[in-house]
């Protein structure tokens, strides 16, 4: 089986998250970066089909972003992935999700043969949630999304999704996009052997010409959406702290009291 | 004037509070057109016609049901076609965003997730969106194809306004494409009594600090008519479910009130309450983060201070 994992190299949401002054877009260059936490879900998902299955399964990891994003194919490989796939080129910055769902689609279709797509839930800068449900339209292959759980069974994937009024059970046929939460596994840090070995694994850069994709699809002036103005908010100021007297939750009352809580 | 679509969240016929401010947000933009799939539309209507839909788009076909996300978008992306709206607009759940998702693809057109405000501006749709924890404010707008807009829960007061809510009955086949991820089995969440968490105006959460003890996080938040939430340490050992969860990969809430108990304030944790009107906390630990954010906090045990908090309000109430 050849599964394919989409992974984002995030900004470090520990560190000062900002903005490029000059195009409004996520400042990506000047700020340390991550694999997306969200993302190690579905790597270690993969890893876990791989170990299940016992047999030459192949997990690639796949990610769209410039230069730095490589350390997320990196770290992806160190806990086990057998290969990855960076696509990266200047005409690509500033994409929207739009643009993003759009190449890794074709680079889902370039790989080829891939049975299972898998995905984290949200990317933990955007936090959209859009792009797995994009890729499922744009591949024309089920979407079975917010899995807690997942099973597969020959050609049949059924996962658990935990929705707002309802848990449902959701089954599909391979080939399938999935998209799964922080609840489904506990990530594995990457061993030693881990490292050593990931050093060897192959790693395939695309450009946008690679993919057949036009430049002009792409990027900051393809987006359909566009950003007029950015403020940064004030910090809160910080309100009144009391120490607890005895009295502390009668003071907490009145404080409702007064601002018409109760 | 342009209509504006509005995706109905109803349950059976009962018509969510978020749809009732999505109502609100769309005669900023045009003249509402509801749009409701499932069973129920005689109990929803009401609501719909008070909120100031002018038209409800009815669709009945049980397929919307049967299969994931989908058959809705087949529905919408029709609608699209057929009425040219000036923007689209669908709640800020997880289902919504996915939803308005594939919409956008499918239609080419612009997506704004999360917005916080929306209106009618100089060069279209205007939205308000908050960002990185809250930490920014970002205005932004669509230029292609029709604005697709999620916008989140508590982003507006639902002001009434009569509608006629004229029932148009949409007759969509749903293609073979959309039934390829079938839902087999649906298990109703346990109703609390509690308001909804996201829509709720005030919001209680309990953290590890509970050791495991939601009771003084429960009591508290039923004498102020609050939801219950908890930070994913308290889900995570298995004292609350899931879905009450608040943060990064649970609920995103911004309600009137929201009171930290025994809750650190991780920046996972604030990406879900941050924009909360107003935020108290109870914790042990002068030091915790969470004491950044305050409009009130207060260092001590919440084992104390929660129930003195609580006979105090009910006292008051009187
Ligand atoms: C990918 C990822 C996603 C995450 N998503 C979320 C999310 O959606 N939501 C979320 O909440 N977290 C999330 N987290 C976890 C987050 O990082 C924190 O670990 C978590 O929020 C901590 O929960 P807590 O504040 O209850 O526990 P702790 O950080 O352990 O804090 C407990 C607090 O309780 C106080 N306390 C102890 N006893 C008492 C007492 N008797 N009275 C008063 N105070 C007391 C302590 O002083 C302490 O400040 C995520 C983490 C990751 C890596
Ligand atoms: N640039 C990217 N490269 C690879 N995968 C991505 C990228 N952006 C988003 N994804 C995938 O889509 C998921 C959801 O992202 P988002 O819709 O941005 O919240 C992430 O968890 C990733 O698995």
């Amino acid at each position: 089986m050849n599964i394919v994992v989409c992974v984002k190299h995030v900004p470090d949401a520990q560190s000062d998250r900002t903005f490029d002054a000059a195009d409004n877009t996520t400042e990506r260059e000047a700020v340390d970066g991550l694999l997306s936490e969200l993302d190690e879900y579905a790597v270690e998902e993969a890893l876990k089909i791989k170990e299940a299955a016992g047999d030459d399964t192949t997990v690639t990891i796949l990610t769209m972003g410039p230069a730095k994003a490589a350390d997320a194919v990196k770290k992806s490989l160190q806990m086990g992935a057998d290969a990855g796939v960076h696509v990266s080129d200047d005409a690509l910055a500033g994409s929207d999700s739009i643009a993003t769902s759009l190449v890794l689609a074709k680079a889902v279709e370039k790989i080829g043969g891939v049975d299972l797509v898998l995905t984290g839930m949200a990317s933990t800068d955007g936090t959209m949630s859009v792009v797995p449900a994009m890729l499922a339209e744009r591949l024309g292959l089920p979407q079975v999304t917010f899995a807690s759980e997942l099973t597969l069974d020959g050609s049949t994937v059924t996962i658990r999704r935990d929705g707002d009024v309802a848990t449902e059970v959701v089954r599909a046929s391979l080939p399938a996009v999935v998209s799964v939460t922080d609840q489904i596994n506990e990530p594995r840090y990457p061993s030693f052997k881990g490292i050593m070995a990931a050093k060897k694994k192959p790693v395939q850069t695309f450009s946008l010409a690679d993919l057949g994709v036009d430049a002009s699809e792409v990027g900051l002036d393809a987006a359909w959406t566009k950003v007029t103005q950015i403020t940064q908010r004030p910090p809160r100021q910080q309100g009144l702290v009391v120490t607890d007297d005895g009295n502390g939750g009668a003071v907490l009352a009145q404080f409702l009291t007064m601002q018409k809580f109760v | 004037m342009s209509e504006v679509l509005v995706l109905v969240d109803h349950v059976d016929g009962q018509v969510r509070k978020t749809t009732s401010e999505l109502l609100t947000l769309a005669r900023r933009l045009g003249e509402p057109s509801a749009v409701f799939l499932g069973p129920g539309f005689d109990a929803a209507k009401e609501t719909l016609a008070a909120y100031g839909a002018q038209k409800v788009y009815r669709v009945e076909n049980p397929d919307v049901d049967d299969y994931l996300v989908v058959p809705v978008v087949d529905v919408l992306a029709a609608l699209v076609e057929q009425a040219a709206p000036a923007a689209v607009l669908v709640s800020s759940s997880a289902h919504g965003k996915e939803i308005a998702a594939r919409l956008a693809v499918r239609t080419g057109s612009g997506l704004i997730t999360d917005a916080v405000d929306i209106r009618a501006g100089g060069s279209g749709v205007e939205t308000t969106q908050s960002v990185f924890a809250g930490g920014y404010t970002v205005e932004a707008t669509v230029t292609r194809g029709t604005p697709i807009v999620t916008v989140k829960p508590n982003s507006c007061a639902p002001e009434q306004a009569p509608g006629a809510a004229a029932d148009e009955v949409v007759d969509v086949t749903v293609s073979d494409a959309a039934k390829t991820a079938q839902i087999t089995e649906r298990r109703e969440k346990q109703k609390s009594g509690r308001p909804e968490l996201s829509e709720a105006a005030i919001v209680v959460s309990g953290g590890r600090g509970t050791n495991g003890d939601f009771s003084p996080v429960e009591a508290f938040a039923d004498a102020l008519g609050a939801a219950v939430g908890a930070s994913r340490a308290a889900v995570d050992a298995g004292w609350y479910p899931h879905t009450s969860q608040v943060g990064q990969t649970g609920k995103q809430v911004s309600p009137q009130l929201y009171v930290a108990c025994g809750i650190s304030g991780a920046i996972q944790h604030r990406a879900g309450m941050q924009t909360s009107k107003t935020i108290v906390a109870v914790n042990k630990d002068e030091e915790a983060p969470i004491f950044e954010l305050v409009d009130f906090g207060v260092v001590g045990d919440l084992f104390t201070v929660l129930p003195q908090a609580t006979q105090a309000v009910e006292a008051g109430k009187g």
